[in-house]
């Protein structure tokens, strides 16, 4: 069982709740979280250290507190959050090697658990439909966030090779979303019209944030060494998303959507690299078979069922919700028909 | 709510020998319930209509799941019309459901397939042999010959399965890489139930229950000259076996004729192919010369038959890993189909009538 945990990335809003959530265990004792800058939201009682994981002060903080568990989830998904791309695959990568020299060199660690992302499997048109662990990629992330997840994956299993006697456990979740979670997915979907790729309509698989938190912090207590795949059942089009969150959608063709990309991005609306651009085009399904079977974890909220509640917290079918439509359908109906007929 | 009872047409009797050794009954149960919510809108509520009319405490079962090609009960106008419209409000709020490989059966049953109905009933006048052997329920794998220079062969035999077998079958294609690059195209194609030709896709459908497919020829079955017709080419690599062997399923060869004159192949322009990235660019005696009017297809009289069954689950565990094998039932496969093809040929009076 863990005593103590150090949790990076504490500073946003995944890591911050999960440094919250693992200080409310009665079983461990301290908690202590990284960043380079405070946090905004309330971490609870646990502490904070202001420490780039960049350099080696890192390491000074394991030893000193006597860490027994890591939580790595300080790899951060887009440039705007980060200061620049420069700086992003600085905190990622850079970052990621430092906390795992650090880790290699502290006895006292006996558990590493990393947030990975189901972008390491890249996208594209040689894609088979569901990805399980074991598959490698098809067409390999040369840039942006998924690169990054590669290399720290890399990194990491380097680190499990050094160190057996550490359990290592990482998730690769796929894209989070939730009624507060920022991603760039949210905002995407946020934007007055989304832009679809002309004649694609990529598959997603969403995690609830709740859900992702809880797999986490299952994986910090309990021991379950290994890769997973982390996401929540079934799939939704891109294109029945966009009309699920009532938001009309607008056909970029392929020539075109590196531009468009650009604008978005330069504009500050949403994150559109081009990996990003070439997610949102082929889409990506995972297969969750050993999450349910050998990490015995499941999921509450299904895909459509996350992005509904995304759709729902940021109020986002205004013009067109559901249940308005469901009212015209029903006086549709009698009217035509002279009497009420229930549907379906 | 009362079913229709589906009682499976009298097998021949050289089937039943076959049948007999292979515990087919568990397959292919003598009564089958179609559920009315896995039939399509129309022909499920027709299927009820019918069910009503008929005393439920006599045992007269029609042939087959009423089918749209055959006279529908008439289904109430208003009751049509609210089904639709309640379509038309869950495509608007995207409420509906698409399978993990992008498949959407509302869309492709009610959308999709249709401008190929008429040309699968009128323009092709398409005849259907061996429909008894494709299993009611579970996983196959359907192995036949591409051509056609473009895959209408792989619609016209999906909805020979969907529209006429007592099951209403979907056939899950699978289909090369080219296709999901291809804009538009990898879009309709996910919806209507293809995915891509690989060994964990055909696995993960086949494990499903799902029947699969497959034109193991690829390019080259499909691109071949005119003077090439009914000639099987190479077989890939035997993936498709594999995959059958791996998962128990049956492989059901099937022989397809007619399609290799819709747009008769006397040339290719590797050089245009090549600008546009396709592995060919068909000259036919109307394309290009006649422009889009060349694309129309010739209107050649098409069977498709199904054979027999070759059961996989007798084979030991492993047997996948043994490329002998493995080559050697492609092969037993390939010889199925081209002595069906020819033995079609022959019995068909002209190529368009």
């Amino acid at each position: 069982m863990p005593k103590v945990v150090l949790v990076t990335g504490v500073s946003r809003y995944l890591g911050g709740r999960m440094a919250r959530i693992l200080t409310e265990d009665p079983t461990i004792e301290r908690v202590v979280g990284v960043d380079v800058v405070p946090p905004r939201l309330d971490i609870g009682g646990a502490e904070f250290v202001r420490a780039d994981i960049r350099n080696p002060i890192i390491a000074k903080v394991i030893n000193a507190a006597e860490v027994d568990t890591v939580v790595h989830m300080g790899v951060i998904a887009t440039p705007m959050q980060a200061g620049g791309r420069m700086s992003m695959k600085e905190i990622n990568v850079i970052g990621t090697m430092q906390l795992l020299a650090a880790c290699q060199k502290a006895p006292s660690v006996r558990k590493l658990v990393v947030k990975s992302s189901t972008s390491v499997y890249g996208a594209g048109p040689k894609d088979p439909a569901m990805f399980t662990e074991d598959m490698e990629p098809k067409h390999t992330p040369t840039s942006g966030w998924s690169k990054d997840s590669v290399e720290v994956e890399g990194y990491v299993r380097g680190f499990a090779r050094r160190r057996p006697d550490v359990a290592v456990t990482t998730l690769r979740f796929a894209n989070f979303l939730g009624p507060r979670v920022d991603t760039p997915m949210s905002s995407y979907f946020e934007l007055p019209v989304v832009p679809m790729l002309l004649g694609h309509d990529a598959r997603l698989q969403f995690i609830h944030e709740d859900d992702g938190l809880e797999a986490m912090r299952q994986a910090t207590l309990d021991s379950h060494p290994g890769t997973y795949n982390v996401a929540g059942d079934k799939i939704l089009l891109l294109s029945q998303a966009a009309r699920r969150a009532g938001r009309p959608t607008v056909m970029v063709p392929a020539p075109l959507a590196g531009g468009v990309g650009a604008l978005v991005r330069r504009l500050g609306l949403a994150d559109f690299s081009p990996e990003q651009v070439r997610f949102l085009t082929y889409g990506r399904g995972v297969d969750t078979t050993r999450m349910r079977t050998v990490f015995g974890f499941t999921p509450q909220h299904t895909t459509p069922e996350t992005f509904d509640a995304f759709v729902k917290a940021h109020k986002l079918n205004r013009i067109m919700p559901p249940e308005r439509l469901e009212a015209v359908e029903d006086q549709l109906v009698s009217l035509l028909t002279g009497r009420g007929v229930t549907s379906g | 709510m009362v079913d229709a009872r589906v009682i499976p047409i009298k097998a021949k009797t050289g089937d039943d020998k076959a049948r007999a050794k292979k515990k087919a009954a568990a397959k292919r149960p003598a009564t089958k319930r179609i559920p009315a919510s896995s039939a399509r809108g129309s022909g499920g509520s027709a299927a009820t209509a019918a069910a009503e009319q008929v005393d439920p405490e006599e045992e007269v079962a029609p042939e087959r799941a009423p089918l749209p090609g055959a006279e529908p009960a008439p289904i109430p106008w208003d009751r049509k019309v609210a089904d639709f419209i309640a379509f038309l409000r869950r495509r608007v709020t995207g409420d509906y459901e698409v399978d993990e490989f992008g498949y959407d059966r509302e869309l492709t049953d009610r959308i999709l397939s249709a401008p190929f109905r008429p040309l699968y009933s009128r323009w092709f006048r398409i005849e259907t042999h061996g429909l008894e052997n494709i299993p009611d329920v579970g996983g196959a794998l359907v192995v036949a010959n591409h051509s056609g220079t473009i895959p209408i062969d792989g619609l016209m035999t999906s909805l020979a399965l969907l529209d006429h077998h007592p099951a209403r079958r979907q056939l899950r294609m699978l289909g090369a890489n080219l296709v999901f690059q291809t804009p538009i195209v990898g879009e309709f194609a996910r919806k209507s139930g293809t995915t891509l030709a690989c060994a964990p896709d055909a696995e993960r459908l086949l494990n499903k229950g799902e029947l699969v497919g497959v034109f193991p020829e690829g390019f080259k079955g499909i691109g071949k000259p005119f003077s090439e017709r009914y000639k099987l080419q190479r077989f890939g690599r035997g993936g498709f076996v594999a995959a059958a062997l791996k998962t128990k399923t049956p492989i059901i060869p099937c022989a397809i004729i007619g399609a290799e004159e819709i747009y008769p192949v006397i040339g290719n322009a590797k050089i245009l192919a090549r600008i546009l990235g396709m592995p060919y660019f068909p000259i036919t005696p109307m394309f290009p010369l006649l422009g889009p009017l060349g694309l129309v297809p010739l209107p050649s009289k098409w069977i498709i038959e199904f054979g027999e069954p070759i059961y996989t689950d007798d084979f030991p565990e492993g047997a996948a890993e043994d490329p002998m094998l493995v080559f050697n039932l492609t092969d037993q496969v390939r010889e199925t189909i081209q002595q069906t093809l020819y033995k079609l040929l022959v019995r068909r009076r002209s190529v368009f009538l």
